[in-house]
């Protein structure tokens, strides 16, 4: 990593995403003949420093594979992308990856799952200083004491199991640690949709407050529209594998563009018992095995036109930030 | 409300576990009148769950002692009546619908068979019968092409299709009373809208009344008239749904409000509830919520509050904002 990558300012992005593309083989039974699922589909995107990108879709969208891909849990089929400088795909992807793996974290949605049942959350914590090595026990004993204080919990809690705390608590075990090794970019994955709602907003606060004084970039995923615009700089809207709507957060919400999207807003109930919400949006999401040509939203899409079912929108930039990949614009 | 369909009074129970026995639901009492739908809202460990099992008695036996208390229906008390009797009444005029349509249907039966199996067992039709009632009853849950699907088996569906397939059984038998548990929670936001659309419908095509139990607040704007709010095993506030989100009563009510993300607006903060949700076999004197409450008094923490009446048609566990309000009316 050079020094010139580190004076990064504010509008450049540490993350660019180019026509990423992730397929998977899958069988159809036993011995059943093969199939490619096609989980992300040609999707472009930055993200700058600094800032957090929503990612928002319905199951089965990608949205969490598109997050593994980022950090390099899995390999990407084809498609670019490029870490502070770096292209971890490719033919030099491993080294490349090799270089700002400590840069990268992952918070996953079940804090039950996530954490070793028989380590003690001092350990939990310290396990990716004892992977990347080279600390002394004291510094490390001082390092989980300081994070542990970092996302509001007490010292002592280190001697205990994780069995011992609730949702909500567990989910700040795996935040500090994430943050043991001072990564620059997280990608949280459903962080708060396992919790209650009065949970939820401690933790969605603790990693806007994390932000802010570690300078992080998040890339937070999360079905739940509301949660994500409580946290995200920019949303960006999957369906199918696609990304179909991109923008700054509060053009994304107040004027949303893709019919999908709009959908979406729409069928959200709200705590408000004098909203009547228009009919629910027919039929259900797509198969992304073998799909159609076309939007994959053509089939529910309420202003489908005839070359909606034979090309493929491709994503256009419509002023503001605001990319919308729909034949209508 | 004339004469309540449904009428829980007192109602408590207690689960044995580990650390001893543990007050899941405690003096719980609710109506439901015909038609109406009820809306009970709570976060994990409130006891909503366990209050709509009681009503069915679907409880574990080994592990539960005997509720206590009351549950009147159609003049008799669900909680006393023999097992034979109860089975009728279950699936037949009560009926229940689960969070996860999957592992709520039998994967080695088509749905012709899960959906005759009610119809054959209360109304004792025969199996051509049934068939064709299990088709009649697809077709108004919105299954399309439902002489076709009426004979594949659950795997072959949707989280959605299936969750339409529950329903269709649930209301096979015309029930007085449907119990939702959760039922969109596993469901897109999409498919969730689908799914409450046709519980609106349905309710009112057959009269049906519905208690509906969620964790999310929308959704109880959406579908409830009256709205429960339960905490720790105690119900806090009944209210008309529109009271209850225009002017909270219990701080717990008012901060679970002002918690929830919002998405209409941009909030650069949100407000939070201070502490965990307590362990159901922690010992909490006085009111429940009292070491979370910002507006907390000497009294809250040593006695144990009552439910009082808050205005027409509401009541709340909170003798000192209780107080204030009618001090407030007078004034």
């Amino acid at each position: 990593m050079s020094a010139a990558l580190k004076t990064d300012t504010a509008d450049a992005p540490i993350i660019q995403v180019r026509d990423l593309v992730k397929e998977f083989n899958v069988t159809r039974g036993r011995g059943g003949p093969p199939a490619i699922l096609r989980a992300v589909n040609h999707i472009s995107f930055d993200i700058r420093s600094g800032t957090t990108l929503g990612l928002v879709g319905e199951s089965g969208s990608g949205k969490s594979t598109t997050g593994r891909l980022l950090v390099g849990l899995i390999p990407a089929t084809s498609g670019e992308i490029s870490l502070f400088g770096e292209t971890i795909t490719g033919a030099d992807g491993e080294a490349a990856l090799a270089k700002v793996r400590s840069k990268l974290q992952f918070v996953f949605q079940d804090p039950h799952g996530s954490l070793n049942p028989r380590m003690r959350v001092g350990d939990c914590i310290a396990e990716p200083i004892d992977i990347a090595g080279g600390w002394s026990r004291k510094d490390r004993a001082d390092r989980v004491s300081e994070l542990l204080e970092t996302v509001g919990l007490p010292r002592a809690v280190a001697e205990r199991f994780p069995h011992e705390f609730s949702g909500g608590q567990r989910q700040r075990i795996g935040i500090a640690r994430a943050l043991a090794l001072r990564p620059d970019f997280v990608v949280c994955d459903e962080p708060v949709s396992a919790l209650d709602v009065s949970m939820q907003a401690q933790i969605i606060n603790l990693l806007l407050d994390l932000q802010e004084r570690l300078g992080l970039s998040y890339l937070f995923i999360a079905h739940d529209l509301a949660v994500v615009r409580s946290i995200a700089t920019d949303v960006a809207v999957m369906y199918a594998g696609a990304l179909v709507e991109q923008a700054p957060k509060t053009v994304l919400y107040s004027a949303p563009k893709h019919p999908y999207t709009q959908a979406l807003l729409d069928a959200v109930p709200r705590p408000d018992p004098d909203r009547v919400r228009s009919a629910a949006l027919g039929g259900e999401v797509p198969s992304i095995l073998n799909p159609l040509p076309g939007c994959a939203f053509a089939a529910r899409c309420p202003h489908v036109m005839a070359v909606c079912r034979q090309d493929r929108p491709a994503p256009r930039p419509t002023g503001e930030g605001h990319v919308v990949a729909c034949h209508l614009y | 409300m004339a004469v309540p369909l449904l009428e829980v009074d007192d109602l408590t129970v207690r689960f044995r576990t580990d650390a001893g026995w543990m007050t899941a639901v405690d003096r719980v009492s609710l109506a439901v009148g015909e038609g109406e739908a009820l809306g009970i809202v709570g976060e994990s460990g409130s006891g909503k769950s366990v209050t709509a099992l009681s009503i069915l008695r679907l409880h574990a036996a080994a592990t539960t002692r005997m509720p206590t208390g009351k549950i009147h229906y159609g003049g008799k008390d669900l909680l006393t009546l023999p097992t034979r009797e109860m089975r009728q009444i279950r699936g037949g005029e009560i009926a229940m619908i689960f969070q996860d349509p999957m592992s709520s249907l039998n994967p080695v039966l088509t749905i012709a068979d899960q959906i005759g199996e009610s119809l054959r067992l209360h109304q004792g039709v025969d199996q051509a019968t049934a068939r064709k009632r299990a088709i009649e009853l697809l077709d108004l849950v919105r299954i399309p092409d439902a002489a076709r699907r009426v004979d594949e088996y659950p795997h072959r569906l949707s989280g959605g299709m299936r969750q339409r397939v529950m329903i269709a059984i649930a209301i096979a038998c015309r029930p007085k009373l449907l119990i939702a548990d959760e039922p969109t929670t596993a469901l897109d936001v999409t498919i969730q809208a689908q799914i409450l659309d046709l519980l609106r419908d349905l309710q009112r095509e057959l009269g049906m009344s519905v208690i509906l139990i969620t964790h999310d607040m929308g959704v109880i704007a959406e579908f409830a008239r009256r709205v429960m709010v339960m905490y720790a095993g105690r119900v806090v506030e009944t209210a008309p749904v529109g009271q209850m989100f225009r002017r909270p009563v219990h701080p717990y009510t008012e901060g679970l409000l002002t918690a929830i993300p919002k998405l209409d607006v941009d909030v650069r903060r949100l407000p939070t509830i201070a502490g965990s949700i307590p362990d159901p076999t922690a010992v909490i004197p006085g009111c429940r919520y009292s070491p979370r409450c910002p507006q907390v008094q000497e009294s809250c923490r040593r006695d144990s509050p009552a439910l009082l009446p808050a205005g027409p048609e509401r009541e709340a566990r909170c003798p000192p904002r209780v107080a204030a309000m009618a001090k407030e009316t007078v004034a």
